[in-house]
């Protein structure tokens, strides 16, 4: 009976499992499904034309592509440090006394709806990068990075506006991981005479995939925001390095034009984008997915922390 | 077992027909273009407080959508801000009608100190969209405002980013203006843009004008009364610099009453005649000649009735124009082709 109860939990989760998967197949299939029009006609050349034009039903998605990918990348690395640094202030540094007030206020930033961040964006945010911009010296405007005239609205808004939505996000978890560090490392590192910083290291490189994963999942909140960014970005289907060119992302574009897309290949179109979105972010996730394994696999080569040499021991 | 079948059947027939006779409520679906949505929502619940049997539910998902769900008969009615194209018409299962409701105008909001209200004409507006006029001091800007103060500045560009029965408007407006916009860009509810910024929604248009010194941008008329932006004025066809008004709205389907189509399927952009803002149209609502519910369709054809005659005092206060009258009168034989029964 006791067996009958155990194999009976084990197919239960496991069903529940493997419904993760099939939902996930299910919907890769049925955005296949429903872009055939677009898929047929555009074939790979959907990922590299750079019109999109509605009205005589010619679609390319590369500007979409890019804008997603520039501002997530440009986001992460932006938020990327800043999250750590807080994660580590919090569960390294911090008195007891302001952690949990600390803590909660990261955590509050995650709850706020994005449409907030949005109009935020719009009222506070675009007029300071609009002023930041318009100061901007001359000569820096000879670079790519910076051309074009500051019209405030444009990747810098966005990628600023997705860093501060990233930032709690994988602040909260990589300092979860670094509290599930087992205070064995740190005491071992300050056994051998680190200074604090280096007994952080050592808790920083137990915790390294932990972190990474923490980053990744920003990484894919920032690819797939939709609503903030299409407020600020100006949504301008022109690839552009620059930091001030408005540009366009794809969970934006099928946030503004699906509701109105009434011919079949316009919609089938718009579906494409999303399978599009959808393959990078799979590709994103199991990319990292790799990442982790491969740093998880050699723990044999682990290059040892350096720890500063207690005084009067002879080398 | 037969036996008991056949009993089960009559009695569930039964319970239809009683539930039939006794329902208290119709409930109608429909669904489709966003701008018409305050007046519409209006009419549905002031019908309702006079016909508490009638309930008509309608959902403002877009024009595209709206189209697209009464093509696939999963809501009564749809509602649109630009008329079905013919493959929309063919692809549907039965006959469309669209029937004008009400009126709307889009209006050109700008962001330029010390200029005043400024008028425009088709030319200049679809070649500032075009990015051929750049700056706010070109001649042909200066030409239609003599003594206007006029700076040297870069003019942004902004348009709506997503697609919107406003720019369909718009658009329709600088086409039949500028052949080269029809060329370049065409009519529709999204076309490619050739130069601007897109802001999402008439908050973020008019968000981006007023922050964006030297910007000019595009809202509806009721967003620009409600919320205080001052607009500037049109040349209609006659050659009038005309300021959009509930008047000279109306005015632009006065216009078009000569030349209406049986159909209705009409723009009324750049309408012709004294006093007309040119950068008007209707918007429809999208019912079947020959619809399967019968029950429905009798009462949806009441409620359009009305909607037509007593519920047009509402459109003025929303920052609707009513119809003129001829137009009701054309739209009541129309309605009388609806199959009821």
């Amino acid at each position: 009976m006791f067996k009958g109860r155990e194999l009976g939990f084990r197919l239960g989760t496991g069903a529940v499992a493997f419904c993760i998967v099939l939902i996930v197949a299910a919907i890769g299939w049925e955005l296949v499904r429903q872009s055939q029009l677009s898929i047929a006609k555009f074939g790979l050349g959907f990922w590299v034309h750079d019109i999109w034009d509605p009205v005589s039903g010619e679609f390319g998605a590369r500007p979409f592509i890019w804008g997603t990918l520039y501002s997530s990348v440009l986001a992460l690395l932006l938020a990327g440090p800043i999250a750590l640094g807080i994660a580590i202030f919090l569960s390294e540094l911090c008195p007891a006394s302001l952690r949990t007030p600390l803590t909660f206020l990261t955590e509050l930033l995650a709850a706020i709806p994005s449409i907030v961040y949005g109009l935020w964006g719009i009222y506070v945010l675009v007029p300071i990068v609009r002023s930041l911009e318009s100061s901007l010296p001359e000569s820096l405007k000879m670079v790519p990075l910076f051309s074009g005239p500051p019209v405030g609205v444009g990747m810098l808004a966005a990628v600023l506006i997705l860093a501060v939505m990233v930032i709690p996000f994988t602040a909260s978890v990589a300092r979860e991981v670094l509290k599930a560090v087992p205070m064995s490392q740190r005491e071992g590192a300050y056994a051998l005479g680190a200074t604090k910083w280096e007994a952080i290291q050592a808790a920083l490189y137990y915790a390294r995939t932990g972190i990474i994963g923490a980053v990744m999942l920003g990484f894919g909140r920032a690819l797939g925001e939709t609503m903030a960014v299409t407020m600020v970005i100006g949504n301008t289907p022109k690839i552009s390095l620059s930091l001030l060119a408005p540009q366009y992302t794809m969970a934006a574009v099928l946030a503004n034009e699906f509701s109105e897309a009434a011919d079949e290949l316009y919609l089938d179109a718009l579906i494409e984008v999303g399978l599009v979105l959808f393959i990078i972010t799979l590709t994103v996730n199991v990319a990292s997915r790799m990442l982790i394994w491969k740093m998880n696999r050699p723990a044999v080569k682990r290059k040892p922390v350096r720890v500063a040499t207690p005084v009067g021991e002879a080398a | 077992m037969r036996a008991c079948q056949r009993v089960f059947a009559t009695l569930a027939g039964l319970a239809l027909l009683v539930s039939g006779i006794g329902a208290q409520t119709i409930q109608i679906n429909g669904a489709g273009a966003t701008f018409p949505n305050p007046i519409y929502s209006k009419w549905f619940s002031e019908y309702n407080k006079a016909n508490p049997k009638v309930q008509i539910n309608y959902q403002p998902i877009g024009s595209g959508g709206g189209i697209r769900q009464l093509s696939n008969q999963t809501v009564f009615f749809g509602a649109t801000d630009g008329p079905m194209t013919p493959e929309q018409m063919q692809q549907a299962p039965g006959k469309v009608l669209h029937l004008p409701t009400v009126l709307g105008a889009v209006v050109p909001i700008y962001n330029l100190q010390g200029a005043g209200e400024l008028k425009f004409n088709g030319q200049v507006l679809a070649d500032i969209y075009l990015g051929k006029i750049t700056k706010w001091n070109d001649a042909a800007i200066a030409k239609l405002n003599a003594g206007a103060k006029l700076p040297a500045t870069d003019i942004t560009v902004v348009h709506r980013a997503e697609a919107s029965g406003t720019s369909y408007i718009w658009v329709d407006f600088l086409a039949k203006v500028s052949p080269e916009w029809l060329k370049k860009a065409g009519v529709a509810t999204s076309v490619n843009w050739p130069v601007g910024l897109g802001g999402k929604g008439n908050e973020g248009v008019s968000g981006l004008v007023q922050q964006t010194p030297g910007s000019i941008g595009y809202v509806e008329l009721i967003y620009a009364i409600q919320n205080k932006i001052s607009y500037g004025s049109v040349q209609n066809a006659d050659g009038e610099f005309v300021r959009a008004t509930v008047q000279s709205v109306t005015a632009a389907a006065g216009a078009a009453v000569k030349n209406m189509p049986k159909d209705f399927r009409v723009s009324i952009t750049n309408a012709p005649g004294k006093g007309v803002y040119p950068i008007s149209s209707f918007t429809w609502l999208l019912l079947y000649e020959n619809p399967k519910d019968k029950a429905q369709s009798k009462v949806m054809v009441d409620f359009v009735k009305w909607a037509l005659t007593d519920g047009q005092k509402f459109a003025p206060d929303l920052g609707y124009a009513p119809l003129p009258a001829e137009v009701v009168k054309l739209e009541m034989a129309v309605l009388g082709t609806i199959k009821v029964s």
